[in-house]
């Protein structure tokens, strides 16, 4: 079971992983994410689904190689199986009735993006897609994305790829140029936080998609919570998708750094047992 | 000749100082001797109050009697007559309202340690049993059972030894429910809870971890897949908060998910890939037995100052009294009549304190509990580092929401009919905290028992 179907690198740090899990697929829908366990003894973490096939009956997930797990997960080949798996968790994206959408992807968020971007092109909804990555190695699913979209704009820090600049920077021109439902903003918190600082002043609803710490994923601990509209809530049940307007992302990032200490330390061992 | 002694025979117990720091079993039961001489404390009512006070109405006297004799195989089949998991219940069940509460020595003196002797029974057939339970031969029909705590697998258990072919699904990657994520292993060691369900295993239940029904199937297609009816035992996870200000600093918790980090993915133990919070004053909201848990885990973990915080007073707070000695044994202090008002934090908000208010208490409530009152200008402030909120629980939305007809209460508990945990859907019953809220073990696992006969009754003529 959880069967490591296909591997491949999408960059340096970012890995996609084909993963068997037909009951999984069956279910899963764009926006909603799933919880592995790389071995027996291992975190339990959460990962978006980036793809899915009912009839294959198989998820596809991918990863960017940041602490302890997610170096486990990428030691893993072709064959080997995965501890635990389970999902779909979460609320699906609400696709219907848009005309418009931006999406907007920052680095390994454009992963989770295009599961979203895809779903809406598949309701006739017109996508626009902006995407950004610090510099050209790092770039992943340009043709995926392109398919889909009407227009696509590849921003790149340093400017090896694309344009040079910001998410926002592209985001921007578009927002002045067209009319938009809705902007779906994935990526780093400050990204996120950003995109929707600019979306507000178009006055344009936009959706985010939330990472915090989880661990059971089912809405028994409370470890996701956020503050959203001054209320509590859960990303594993409530999101992870939110209105972007109203999210605390000061207050999410804080969160995130809840364990960064132990992380760190456990980051180095394993750097080290891999060299070693 | 009865002991006429007016004392319990004493627990061996691992020593406060040592036991604080690590998580062996606290309670090491008692010798053969101990057994014996305890039992003989029995006076063999012929009414039999204690019956009367356990929820499952194991036949205690004649188990007593047993033990006496000193037939301890014999005692384990009197109770697991009535009751699927003694070795848990013996451990955890809060006897001293229940069989102990009623027991007539405890007029004079202490009552018969009934709750420990339970545990000696189950663990000497533990240890001494080698034959696994038979599996009965099939009947062809099918049961799906949701949830794998102590509702689910004593439903599971029941049917599987009728000759039903169950499925258990549970959401965790491991099975148990609060055996597993909730009780600590000092206080209930996982290798318990583990052969249990080997037992169910070897009766022909199937467990599936790693399923969340509701997300990856609904009942509806659970119907649709055979299932010839399903047991909800889904439990009551869902932690609440007090909605109070600087909930969400870094270093508040729910009782919830300090515990699952503890006692399911085992972050204390030095290898672990899970982190888990290691506070060094620290403040436990709440007075029931998860709060107990929490408290005693954190002052494992190594904090040097342990605090229950508890709006009501020593003589209302609901934990088991044995929780609540070892927790002052161990160091744990108790300010009771203490409510916060607010969790404050530093510019990086992590947490600094919490604001509190001290207490009165008035009159009773509709369910006689004195109702606790701020005391005008009490509000102080608590140095911590450190808040875990275990002020109770409540069942998870996910089954009712994805489930249509199935009538629930206001507090999101799904009704039932008492005796037999028939719901408002044809086909489907509930039992443990998905119907009552957080309760206790030995509740969860009567409900079990009491559905398992109202689906066989169902199915067996079909």
């Amino acid at each position: 079971m959880f069967q490591i179907l296909e591997k491949q690198s999408l960059n340096p740090t970012v890995t996609k992983m084909v993963i068997e899990a037909p009951l999984v697929a069956k279910k899963a829908k764009a926006g909603q994410f799933v919880i592995l366990r790389a071995h027996e003894r291992g975190e339990r973490i959460p990962l978006t689904v980036a793809d899915y096939d009912p009839a294959a009956g198989t998820v596809t997930i991918i990863y960017q190689i940041v602490g302890a797990t997610t170096i486990r997960l990428d030691q893993l080949q072709v064959g080997d199986c995965l501890a635990d798996f389970v999902g779909p968790l979460g609320k699906p994206t609400q696709v219907e009735g848009k005309k418009r959408v931006a999406v907007v992807g920052g680095g390994v968020g454009c992963a989770i993006a295009l599961p979203v971007a895809k779903a809406f092109a598949k309701e006739g909804t017109v996508v626009d897609a902006v995407v950004g990555f610090r510099n050209r190695d790092l770039v992943i699913l340009e043709e995926e994305f392109k398919a889909v979209s009407q227009e696509y704009r590849l921003m790149t820090d340093d400017g090896s790829a694309g344009k040079k600049g910001l998410v926002t920077d592209a985001l921007k021109e578009l927002l002045e140029t067209n009319t938009y439902d809705e902007v779906i903003a994935i990526g780093p918190l400050v990204m996120m936080k950003f995109v929707c600082k600019l979306t507000k002043e178009y006055g344009v609803k936009t959706v985010v998609s939330m990472n915090p710490i989880m661990i059971d994923g089912t809405g028994m601990c409370g470890g996701c919570r956020l503050t959203v509209g001054g209320e509590t809530k859960f990303a594993c049940v409530d999101g992870p998708e939110f209105d972007g307007h109203l999210v605390d992302f000061d207050q999410a990032m804080e969160r995130g750094r809840t364990y960064h200490a132990f992380e760190e330390d456990q980051c180095n061992l394993f750097r080290k047992e891999v060299q070693e | 000749m009865a002991n006429m002694s007016l004392e319990k025979q004493k627990m061996p117990e691992l020593a406060p100082n040592i036991r604080n720091k690590n998580f062996e079993e606290v309670a090491l039961g008692y010798t053969k001797e101990q057994a014996l001489e305890e039992a003989s404390r029995c006076l063999q009512c012929k009414n039999k109050p204690c019956v009367g006070g356990c929820p499952v109405q194991i036949d205690i006297p004649a188990f007593i009697k047993k033990i006496t004799e000193e037939d301890f195989e014999g005692a384990y089949q009197v109770i697991s007559a009535s009751s699927a998991l003694p070795a848990v219940c013996g451990r955890v069940c809060p006897q001293e309202s229940q069989c102990e509460g009623k027991c007539v020595r405890g007029i004079k003196g202490e009552p018969v340690a009934i709750g420990r002797l339970e545990r000696f029974v189950a663990d000497w057939h533990m240890a001494n049993e080698k034959e696994a339970p038979e599996k009965p031969e099939s009947n062809g029909k099918k049961v799906a059972v949701i949830g794998s705590g102590p509702a689910g697998l004593t439903c599971a258990g029941d049917l599987a030894r009728k000759g039903y072919e169950v499925t258990v699904f549970e959401a965790l990657h491991v099975a148990g429910g609060v055996l597993v994520y909730g009780i600590p292993e000092f206080r209930l060691p996982k290798s318990i809870v583990a052969k249990e369900i080997e037992g169910l295993k070897a009766l022909g239940v199937k467990i599936e971890t790693n399923m969340v029904i509701g997300r990856i199937q609904s009942i509806d297609e659970l119907f649709e897949q055979g299932f010839d009816s399903v047991f909800i035992g889904s439990g009551a996870g869902l932690p609440n908060f007090m909605g109070i200000p600087g909930e969400n600093l870094k270093g508040v918790f729910s009782a919830n998910e300090f515990l699952t980090r503890i006692n399911l993915m085992k972050a204390y133990e030095t290898d672990s890939e899970t982190p888990v919070w290691k506070g060094n004053r620290v403040a436990v909201v709440g007075g029931g037995n998860v709060a107990m848990d929490a408290a005693r885990c954190a002052k494992r973990l190594g904090a040097e100052e342990v605090s229950i915080v508890y709006r009501r007073s020593m003589e209302e707070i609901p934990a088991r009294k044995e929780e609540i000695h070892h927790a002052i044994e161990e160091g744990i202090i108790f300010r009771t009549l203490t409510n916060p008002t607010e969790v404050l934090g530093d510019e990086h908000q992590n947490v600094t304190g919490i604001r509190c208010v001290e207490m009165e208490l008035g009159e009773p409530d509709e369910r006689g509990r004195r109702r606790p009152i701020v005391k005008e200008g009490s509000e102080h402030i608590l140095p911590m580092d450190t808040v875990i909120m275990a002020i109770g629980t409540s069942p998870n939305p996910l089954i009712r929401s994805t489930t249509p007809g199935l009538e629930t209460n206001r507090w999101g508990c799904i009704v039932t009919e008492e005796a037999t945990g028939k719901t408002s859907r044809q086909g489907v019953y509930a039992g443990g905290d998905a119907v009552t809220g957080a309760a206790t073990v030995i509740l969860a696992m009567g409900a079990g028992k009491e559905a398992a006969s109202a689906i066989d009754e169902l199915l067996r003529d079909r």
